[in-house]
């Protein structure tokens, strides 16, 4: 009895909603605008009308789906990789980061959009074009948390290791990344978002696949139920890599006393 | 050495990188023009007046998209995080809502509301809304109940305990967000300036630096002058949050 | 016995010229292998600092130190330290046991199952079997400097080196983990040096006393304490022996004053001397 409650308490008001947007929807009958019941059944029949051979999946979930997909979590690997690496080293260093500190936050402020052009006819149209995109824009969280976290190792921890005369490895390995895991966590989580973003930009631009793209052509096709379905799909791959992630990060932060009020709550109050 | 000689020598050395591969050959000059010919050319555009109109629409757009982001969802961040009912009923929508990326509704609001600058303004506002809303969510409710507690066995109102104790205990977590949501709100102005066209700005100099010719010098000494803007109110901010705020040492986790 | 730890004009100096501020000042005692001796002296008085010479963990301006005859110069393989601020000192990431097996990781010729075996035992030690899975924050305070107690014996030391050990403990916890530490010492015949402000606790805790002077630490006087190895928290407090011996190690600290004085429990002092600027 009391999960029915629970259900309901969470959600009801969503469910209201979606019946209030479609009765406006159809009350409307605005064509930008087509009721939920219709971007539903689209979505059924662009990527779920398929042959059992490939369940029930169409050509689109192979074509531009996947692709997209994997340009996302391919760049923002190589953004997490260069990030942590670099950010490791940095922070690590007494001078390094007064060196680069200033550029690399310069770095962050510009609109990775603008730099397609660049990138463009650096590396002409293609998955690399797309990839140096997503990470150029998603690394910067990824190594300025890093370098704050690497620093946050105190002179107590710092000191009892090499009272135990730790060598470098496990020095890093158990206590320096460790240590700046939630913060790294933090930065993970931002350029995450900002990799979808810009995957979806990469691919307004230019090119004939990929979600960006479909997106757009179906606005200028005005089918407009497909452009909805294009849209609800991003937001539920937003929220599934987030919630990936989000599980990633507590099985990670266990140990973390109050990790339910950094995580839990600036992520999903 | 210093650490502001450090921080030259550091953007020196980038600067000299960059001019050594576009002079070397390793790429076409015309693909990656040197740094000299691209500060020469950020220099330029800082004297030219309709480069400068093109700046002061971005930034204007911004400062908009940014005051409507704060306008909305502190009073939203207040709410749902003092009453955790709602909070509860709403966190389906919220969580639907919040992972949609901006650019994803570009279509969406072209549209909708056109071309005009309305379209960079309301979908600034949609990102920036999320960083403000979640830290002032997380201020509101993480409240010490017993400041709350001594101060209604003290006799004061629930207006008093609003503006005398809730809200200088959220001030430092809302403007964290403030600040995040200042950096965004910047680079998606810019970014849908620059993907979807419109009437000025820098995004809109940077697309059309792009087509035809293919300029590269300007579209990168725009995407500088951007970067800049971007980086001199993050500076700016942080400062000010810092005065501000100095008897609070927040450091609540930048996470959206 | 045999002579394990030697220091010899050792002195430690902060900055140089005008600025420089002189922590310890040619101080020269040896601890016998399987003794436990105590060095007190007044808050922010180098202590730490004599300390972290020893370890290795700063390199002394001045002197000489020398572990069973080799000469110090950073920290050597068989000695361990245990700080005074347990809730830094152990890793909140790692459970109790990891934390136990954290300097045993790269212990060469020690397996798997060995390693865990001996996080075990020392933890058994500390009376503490069956914590191993928690983390540290689930453990009370008292707990937690066992836990790290536990993680310096396991690496079985021939020097185990404390920097106020149980100064940020209440009362009555304090009380335990002396008692423990005498027990495990005796029990082991492990050689300790032990670092306090408190007057009572290294009378009780000692088999010698090494009396420091202010700040720069200079020995002023090393006492045998003459108690039996056995000790109580109520008896041998009451011994006139103990009463009569923390009268001279009040008054030898005080330069003079007769009433002895009650030692502060916790205080911050030790993080505010110089030590912490290296």
């Amino acid at each position: 009895m009391s999960t029915v409650l629970g259900f309901l308490r969470r959600w009801s008001l969503f469910l209201g909603l979606v019946v209030l947007w479609e009765l406006a929807t159809r009350l409307a009958n605005d064509p930008f605008f087509p009721p939920p019941t219709t971007i539903l059944q689209k979505i059924g029949e662009l990527w779920f009308s398929g042959p059992v051979s490939r369940l029930f999946l169409t050509d689109d979930v192979y074509v531009d789906i996947l692709p997209s997909l994997g340009r996302v979590l391919g760049g923002w690997s190589i953004a997490v990789v260069l990030g942590v690496g670099l950010g490791t080293a940095l922070g690590r260093s007494r001078t390094g980061m007064d060196y680069v500190g200033p550029l690399f936050a310069f770095m962050r402020a510009i609109p990775p959009p603008t730099l397609i052009p660049v990138f463009l006819v650096l590396l002409s149209i293609g998955t690399t074009m797309k990839l140096t995109t997503i990470v150029f824009g998603s690394v910067w969280p990824i190594l300025l948390n890093t370098v704050d976290g690497v620093r946050s190792v105190n002179a107590t921890q710092r000191d009892t290791a090499r009272s135990f005369r730790t060598p470098q490895r496990y020095w890093i390995t158990l206590v320096v990344l460790p240590a700046a895991l939630p913060k790294i966590f933090a930065g993970l989580r931002l350029s995450l978002s900002i990799a979808l973003i810009l995957m979806v930009v990469s691919e307004m631009v230019g090119v004939t696949d990929g979600i960006g793209f479909e997106l757009i052509f179906s606005q200028q096709r005005f089918d407009f139920p497909a452009m909805w379905s294009w849209i609800v799909l991003l937001g539920a791959l937003g929220y599934g890599l987030n919630a990936l992630l989000l599980a990633v990060e507590r099985r990670m932060l266990g140990w973390q006393q109050t990790s339910g009020a950094t995580t839990a709550k600036t992520s999903g109050a | 050495m210093r650490p502001v000689v450090r921080n030259l020598v550091g953007l020196a050395a980038f600067l000299v990188l960059w001019e050594g591969v576009a002079r070397l050959g390793l790429v076409r000059q015309e693909d990656l023009p040197p740094a000299s010919v691209v500060l020469e050319q950020t220099f330029g555009l800082l004297g030219n007046e309709s480069f400068l109109r093109d700046v002061i629409a971005s930034v204007l757009a911004w400062a908009i998209a940014l005051g409507l982001a704060i306008v909305i969802a502190v009073p939203s961040g207040l709410l749902l995080g003092s009453l955790p009912g709602l909070r509860v009923a709403t966190r389906a929508v919220v969580e639907f809502l919040r992972p949609i990326p901006s650019v994803a509704l570009i279509p969406l609001v072209i549209l909708v509301v056109g071309g005009g600058p309305e379209s960079k303004i309301a979908l600034a506002t949609y990102a920036a809304v999320w960083p403000i809303l979640y830290n002032a969510i997380y201020a509101f409710d993480e409240i010490d109940p017993l400041l709350i507690d001594t101060a209604r066995s003290c006799g004061v109102s629930r207006a008093r305990i609003l503006a005398s104790v809730a809200l200088p205990h959220a001030a430092p977590f809302v403007f964290t967000g403030i600040r995040m949501s200042a950096a965004i709100g910047l680079i998606v102005v810019v970014s849908v300036e620059f993907i979807a066209g419109a009437a000025s700005g820098i995004g809109q100099f940077i697309l059309e630096a792009t087509s035809g010719a293919g300029r590269m010098d300007l579209v990168l000494a725009g995407t500088i002058v951007a970067g800049l803007l971007g980086y001199l109110i993050n500076e700016g901010l942080e400062r000010l949050g810092r005065r501000m705020f100095r008897w609070h040492t927040v450091s609540t986790a930048e996470a959206m | 016995m045999s002579t394990m730890l030697n220091v010899t004009g050792l002195s430690h100096r902060y900055g140089s010229g005008e600025n420089a501020h002189v922590a310890v000042n040619d101080l020269t005692f040896v601890v016998e292998t399987g003794e436990l001796a105590c060095i007190v002296g007044p808050s922010g008085c180098g202590k730490s600092t004599l300390l972290r010479c020893i370890s290795g963990l700063i390199e002394p301006t001045g002197g000489e130190v020398t572990l069973h005859g080799d000469r110090v110069t950073g920290v050597p393989e068989d000695l361990a330290v245990v700080f005074q601020d347990y809730s830094r000192s152990l890793f909140p990431w790692l459970t109790v046991r990891q934390n136990v097996e954290f300097p045993l990781r790269w212990k060469r010729n020690l397996s798997r199952a060995e390693r865990r075996e001996r996080a075990e035992e020392a933890l058994s030690w500390v009376n503490l079997p069956g914590v191993g899975g928690k983390y540290p924050w689930q453990l009370s305070g008292g707990m937690q400097q066992r836990v790290s107690i536990a993680r310096a014996l396991a690496r079985r030391p021939a020097l185990l080196l404390m920097d106020e050990p149980f100064a940020s403990v209440d009362a009555q916890t304090r009380f335990e983990l002396e008692d423990l530490l005498r027990s495990v010492q005796v029990a082991h015949g492990s050689t300790i040096l032990l670092v306090t402000h408190d007057i009572d606790e290294s009378v009780y805790l000692g088999d010698r006393v090494l009396v420091l002077s202010k700040s720069p630490a200079r020995i002023v006087a090393d006492l045998p304490v003459d108690l039996p190895p056995e000790r109580d928290q109520i008896t041998t407090r009451e011994s006139k022996n103990f009463v009569s011996l923390r009268g001279e190690v009040a008054r030898l600290l005080h330069g003079g004053g007769d009433a002895p004085e009650q030692a502060p429990t916790g205080e911050p002092a030790d993080t505010t001397e110089p030590s912490t600027l290296a």
